[in-house]
């Protein structure tokens, strides 16, 4: 039983909005099969009462005081933009059907 | 029979509400509203590579202060995930929020559909934070055009269990949050800046049945009106599915406000799958005990709780405090004038009537009074002492309520000082009868509209300063004799 199917990857890819052709689609499973058996050697370890660990490091997150600073200008802020109408991004039309909002 | 006779209808609410914060929740950008498109933004709202997030403790503070209003356990631990979906107003690719670890689980409101009704307990399941998303305007070019002034803003979402049973007290729920987190200063809950915005999951089932049926969740319902009307033609829609034998398709719904109508957004098919995972950029929020009850010892007294203090303590029917508690604003305005006044009741029903009605009539709130509350008791407290009549308080309100000032010097500005003084009124009234000895001549014949025509002599004479229960008075023990 392989730990990922190309249905998997061809789903993951999708969700990625990547665009797999057959051969890379044959590749990626292959190395993301390999990369799961490597990391499938943490279940050896017995965590029977361990608290799961969201992060490596023990600490808190720092917090910072609710003061506002200057930011970018909006022209800054465009600057790298693609597209622009001089105050906005603009981007390509959305289709509904692709929308995850 | 309405689909609610045949089916129970079971509704669960998520709202999303603006934290009350200057700046963003990761970054010290502004948090600003109708600023020029992408004024409000830096490194960390444009997703440039390297920026990393900063947590706002005002933002943690407000959100600890929704949780403990609503009967939350406050998590000292609690931890932030990425929702990962692409969006053009999505800069990063994720949305910051919380997913397995939030920070407030398990708590509840109580709910009173309407007036008179038993109030409902409805659960809720947790409250998280994250962060907005910019804004895409769709203006019918080719395109969309991203603002990101509202990207990184602070959010809470409130999840309810799905307790509610009609779009009228899904209602009555959302305007009880609303009150409480405005009370409690975690938000300005404006609906028309969308400070509060609403999903609901609409479903359907037999009476007696305990399995949930198939939900559809409306999206984006960003005012009390629509949240009702989208509900209620949801509920129609999935009754005529199910009448017809059919069955209910998982879907999410957006409501077409020129329309009336509920139109599918996306169907099953393709359901969100957004692969939350704890953001490495952010080491968990850890709180104390301590810290949580710091921030418990702040909060202000809660609308039921004043609501029913106004009863007991101030004597006020049960609708009046309601109306008086609406808003934190006009409780604390109305709660000051009834202690500087002393009588409650009397300052509850000037309040009601007259303070209320002007804001009405401007179709302004409680925050639009210049009026300080101690005047407006000092303006009553004139009238008790005979100074000024109702009418005379009624002529100096509008400017007094929007403008401000000492009653006193305005009604002596104003000349509406009452004519209280008895021989000045006496001599008045004598002059009145003295002048109109036809009239008295028709009262003695039986015209009573002749004590009428006087009263209105001698009110003319005052300009409207003289009590009308004193010159009635005056005149028919003169008349009488």
């Amino acid at each position: 039983m392989p730990r990922i199917t190309r249905e998997q990857v061809l789903y993951t890819a999708r969700l990625a909005r990547l665009r797999l052709t057959d051969d890379e689609a044959r590749a990626m499973t292959r190395h993301l099969e390999a990369i799961l058996d490597y990391a499938a050697q943490l279940e050896t370890v017995d965590t029977e009462g361990v608290e799961p660990m969201s992060h490596v490091m023990a600490l808190e997150t720092p917090l910072r005081s609710d003061a506002p600073q200057a930011g970018l200008s909006a022209d800054d802020a465009l600057a790298n933009a693609p597209g622009s109408d001089g105050t906005h991004f603009l981007v390509p039309k959305i289709l509904d059907s692709e929308t995850q909002a | 029979m309405n689909a609610s006779e045949r089916y129970e209808v079971v509704i669960g609410l998520e709202v999303h509400v603006q934290l009350r914060t200057q700046s963003k929740l990761f970054s010290t950008a502004k948090v600003g509203f109708g600023d020029a498109p992408n004024h409000n933004v830096n490194e960390l709202c444009l997703a440039l590579p390297g920026a990393l997030p900063v947590l706002n403790a005002h933002a943690v503070e407000l959100a600890v202060r929704a949780g403990l209003a609503t009967h939350c356990r406050i998590n000292t631990h609690s931890v932030f995930a990425r929702k990962n979906y692409f969006y053009p107003d999505l800069p990063k690719g994720y949305q910051i929020s919380q997913y397995e670890q939030p920070l407030c689980s398990a708590g509840w409101l109580d709910v009173i559909a309407a007036e008179g009704e038993a109030a409902q307990r409805i659960g809720i399941t947790r409250i998280h934070m994250e962060e907005d998303a910019g804004k895409s305007l769709h203006e019918g070019r080719a395109g969309s055009a991203v603002d990101l002034n509202r990207s990184g803003v602070p959010l809470i979402e409130v999840v309810f269990e799905p307790d509610l049973r009609s779009a009228r007290q899904a209602v009555a729920c959302l305007r009880t949050l609303r009150e409480i987190l405005r009370y409690m200063g975690v938000s300005d809950g404006d609906m028309e800046k969308g400070q509060f915005r609403c999903d609901a999951n609409v479903s359907l089932r037999r009476h007696g049945e305990s399995a949930l049926g198939t939900r559809r969740e409306i999206k984006n319902l960003n005012s009390f009106r629509f949240a009702a009307a989208a509900i209620e033609q949801e509920v129609a829609a999935q009754a005529e599915i199910l009448d017809a034998g059919g069955a209910v398709v998982q879907a999410t719904l957006g409501y077409d406000v020129d329309k009336g109508r509920c139109f599918v957004m996306r169907s099953k098919e393709n359901a969100d799958d957004y692969r939350y995972f704890p953001d490495p950029d952010l080491l968990p929020l850890k709180l104390t005990q301590q810290r949580i009850e710091a921030i418990r010892a702040t909060l202000p007294e809660l609308p039921e709780q004043r609501r029913a203090r106004f009863e007991q303590d101030l004597g006020l029917r049960a609708d009046d405090a309601r109306v008086l508690t609406a808003s934190r604003t006009l409780a604390d305005w109305f709660e000051v004038a009834a202690l500087a006044h002393g009588a409650p009741q009397t300052v509850a029903k000037w309040v009601l009537r007259d303070v209320l009605g002007a804001l009405r009539e401007r179709d302004r709130d409680a925050s639009a009074l210049a009026l300080q509350p101690e005047h407006f008791a000092k303006l009553l407290a004139l009238q008790d002492a005979g100074r000024i009549t109702a009418k005379g308080v009624r002529q100096l309100l509008p400017e007094l309520l929007f403008e401000g000032g000492d009653p006193e010097t305005l009604l002596r500005a104003r000349g509406l000082e009452a004519v209280s003084d008895s021989a000045e009124l006496e001599a008045l009234v004598t002059r009145v009868l003295d002048e109109n000895t036809a009239v008295q001549k028709s009262y003695a014949a039986g015209d009573t509209r002749a004590l009428n025509f006087l009263m209105g002599k001698v009110m003319r004479e005052t300009r409207g300063r003289a009590d009308p229960q004193r010159v009635r008075a005056l005149l028919l023990g003169k008349l009488e004799r």
